[in-house]
């Protein structure tokens, strides 16, 4: 069994499967599912299969139907078409108390007129689970996230970072195979986030459950997943490991939504030595092409990470490397790096430069020289 | 316009009218009431109390009201909270609908109502009529003129002022609460009874002393469709106040109900916590 993902319709599906394998078992397989609000397809013929134990992350922009591919797996969401296995077995008839996915809800949820422990017993009360059973099992939830101290208080007493593992903890006692996490940390501030972020993954390596994360937080994709699921338009673009997709994006779209990328559009010349040649208005460039790469024709869409490219004084050697010539725009400190723009032939570039050692932040107008390696961009369809 | 203000706040001269209209208004006439009951504030006497106390017939107008107002409390909660759940999770269309079903009786006069009602529900009225005609009944039900009649018209007046805190406190809830609930395993019953019902319980309680509150003071209604026979605390304050002119007694029972209203509003504020009630949540 493979592990694949394909955007059907009337373009040929790409390659979007990038990066290594994941192991065979599915979890939860979706199979051309599809949502229509009116004349729009929120959820537009989706496949996708989730792996046993993965954590998986659907990532897209609002309005890119990620919230409701999960509110139909949950069953909140009735879709006009397509299938839901769990196991094989598909679950899309059932209400969304018998499909036994634990579900961690946008905001959280937390019943305001429950304790931390009557929020996390309740499932469990509900599956007739009573006395030692249900105190052990319970306990062992509020361990798992921590929250011993707090077990006695009720929801509003609690702060953001807390309800949120409330939240988790009641998701997670009933033992569900499938966890699904509807923007789990959007509502808290930026430093909890990051912490969370470990701390959820962490769990779910501990754990083994099967985690579907919805989030429009690229950088949190990338700390958690093992695989992310770039969506746009209820459509999949691209799936992969955070590193395939960071490095060797599909699309223009990709490249831009997950990190940051600079487009240099240009027309296709000659391949020698493995490089390809790429003329942008008189000047051109040259690309070294992956194995396999895919050739765009006529027309050469590169991107370019701004990692990638090295600020220099103008006169400097490049040696075997692109070189622009340009002056500087704007330039910021932002503590790891020197994020310089730079006005050149090509457009306006960005570079992040290591804000230690040798690196220099360049003043605006200073004439500068771009260079980065031949290998150091990915050729990228213009969608 | 003074140069300092009554305190720092630059805006409490804007409190002023209305602290005027509440005092001037409300709180004078209500003391003036209360000395009334008391015989006069030149010779203070408890004599309108210990008739109070003591007369039967007083204790069974009590009773009564309380019997009347507390049954229709009920029943006009309870289909209160039937209509705003309908109300609160029907599409936009259908809500406006249903609003102004709600709204339009509650527009029209008191009495307009009562005596609609008494059309209806008379011997000789429409329902009995159709009963009679169809056979399924022999003699006419004695719907009016009655408890029974006095209970229907309070409980359609009273049904709206039900209606909207709780459909208020329906509309605020956060729907994921119960998606939540579903999510976990609970059936919709389960969700309903577990999450739902605990969650909207203070505004139905709110609700409930609101409704409470306005039928103690009920006139127009309980005079017509009682048809004489029922008469309630407000009707025998009337009674004494433009008929036998017993005014310290009159005053001297609506300190009573005063009394009696605010205790409750203490009561269930206690058991529901008064933030809650209002509609915090």
């Amino acid at each position: 069994m493979t592990v694949t993902s394909s955007v059907p319709g009337a373009v040929p599906p790409p390659s979007t499967e990038v990066g290594p394998r994941i192991e065979p078992r599915i979890a939860l397989s979706i199979r051309d599912l599809t949502k229509r609000y009116g004349s729009v397809a929120a959820i537009d013929r989706l496949s996708l299969d989730i792996a046993s134990g993965e954590f998986l992350s659907l990532l897209g922009p609002s309005g890119s139907g990620k919230s409701t591919i999960l509110m139909a797996i949950a069953g909140f969401v009735d879709p006009d078409g397509g299938d839901i296995l769990l196991d094989g077995q598909p679950v899309g008839g059932l209400p969304p108390e018998k499909r036994g996915f634990g579900v961690v809800f946008q905001g959280y949820a937390l019943f305001p007129h429950m304790t931390v422990r009557g929020n996390i017993a309740y499932p469990l009360k509900l599956r007739g689970i009573r006395g030692a059973e249900l105190d052990r099992r319970v306990e062992r939830a509020i361990d798992l996230v921590h929250l011993q101290a707090f077990a006695a208080r009720m929801p509003r007493q609690l702060s953001g970072g807390q309800q949120q593992r409330v939240a988790l903890a009641r998701a997670l006692v009933f033992d569900p195979a499938v966890v699904l996490l509807d923007e789990p940390l959007s509502a808290l501030d930026k430093k909890l986030r990051a912490e969370l972020q470990f701390e959820l993954k962490s769990l779910h390596q501990r754990l083994g459950t099967t985690f579907v994360n919805v989030t429009h937080d690229q950088e949190e994709a990338m700390t958690m997943s093992d695989r992310i699921v770039i969506l746009r338009d209820g459509r999949v673009q691209q799936t992969g490991t955070p590193d395939a997709l960071y490095n060797t994006p599909a699309t223009r779209f990709v490249a831009d939504f997950l990190g940051r990328a600079n487009f240099l559009d240009g027309v296709a010349g000659s391949v020698s030595g493995g490089c390809l040649t790429i003329d942008i208005d008189g000047a051109s460039v040259r690309h070294r092409l992956r194995d396999g790469e895919p050739r765009m024709g006529r027309t050469a869409l590169l991107a370019l990470r701004p990692e990638r490219l090295s600020v220099l004084a103008p006169d400097a050697a490049v040696g075997d490397r692109n070189r622009v010539e340009g002056r500087v725009v704007t330039s910021a400190f932002v503590g790891s790096q020197h994020i310089h723009v730079v006005e050149t032939p090509l457009g306006v570039l960005e570079a992040h430069t290591p804000a230690f050692g040798a690196g220099v932040l360049r003043k605006p107008g200073e004439a500068v020289a771009l260079a980065w390696p031949w290998d150091g961009g990915v050729l990228v369809e213009d969608r | 316009m003074a140069k300092r203000p009554l305190s720092g706040e630059p805006y409490v001269g804007f409190l002023l009218p209305a602290t005027l209209l509440v005092c001037g208004l409300f709180l004078i006439p209500i003391g003036q009431l209360v000395a009334l009951s008391f015989g006069g504030l030149e010779a203070p006497t408890l004599r309108w109390y210990e008739q109070v106390a003591a007369t039967d017939s007083i204790h069974r107008i009590l009773l009564t009201t309380f019997r009347i107002v507390g049954l229709t409390t009920v029943i006009a909660v309870v289909l209160g909270y039937a209509v705003a759940y309908a109300m609160a999770h029907m599409g936009e269309r259908q809500r406006l609908a249903l609003l102004l079903c709600v709204l339009v009786p509650f527009w029209l006069s008191v009495l307009v109502r009562a005596l609609a009602w008494l059309i209806l529900l008379r011997n000789n009225g429409i329902v009995n009529e159709a009963l009679l005609g169809s056979g399924l009944i022999a003699a006419p039900l004695p719907l009016v003129r009655n408890e029974l009649g006095v209970v229907i018209g309070m409980v359609h007046y009273l049904v709206p002022y039900a209606v909207f805190p709780i459909f208020a406190t329906m509309r605020g809830l956060d729907g994921r609460l119960m998606m939540a609930a579903r999510s976990v395993g609970a059936s919709p019953f389960r969700t309903f009874t577990d999450v739902y019902l605990p969650l909207t319980l203070p505004a139905l309680f709110g609700a409930g002393l609101l409704v409470f509150v306005f039928g103690l003071g009920f006139f127009v209604t309980p005079a017509i469709l009682g048809g004489g026979r029922v008469v309630m605390l407000s009707e025998y304050v009337s009674i004494s106040v433009l008929q036998t002119l017993r005014w310290g007694l009159a005053a001297a029972l609506s300190v009573v109900l005063l009394v009696a209203t605010l205790a409750l509003i203490a009561i269930v504020s206690r058991v529901t916590g008064v933030r809650r009630m209002l509609g915090a949540s």
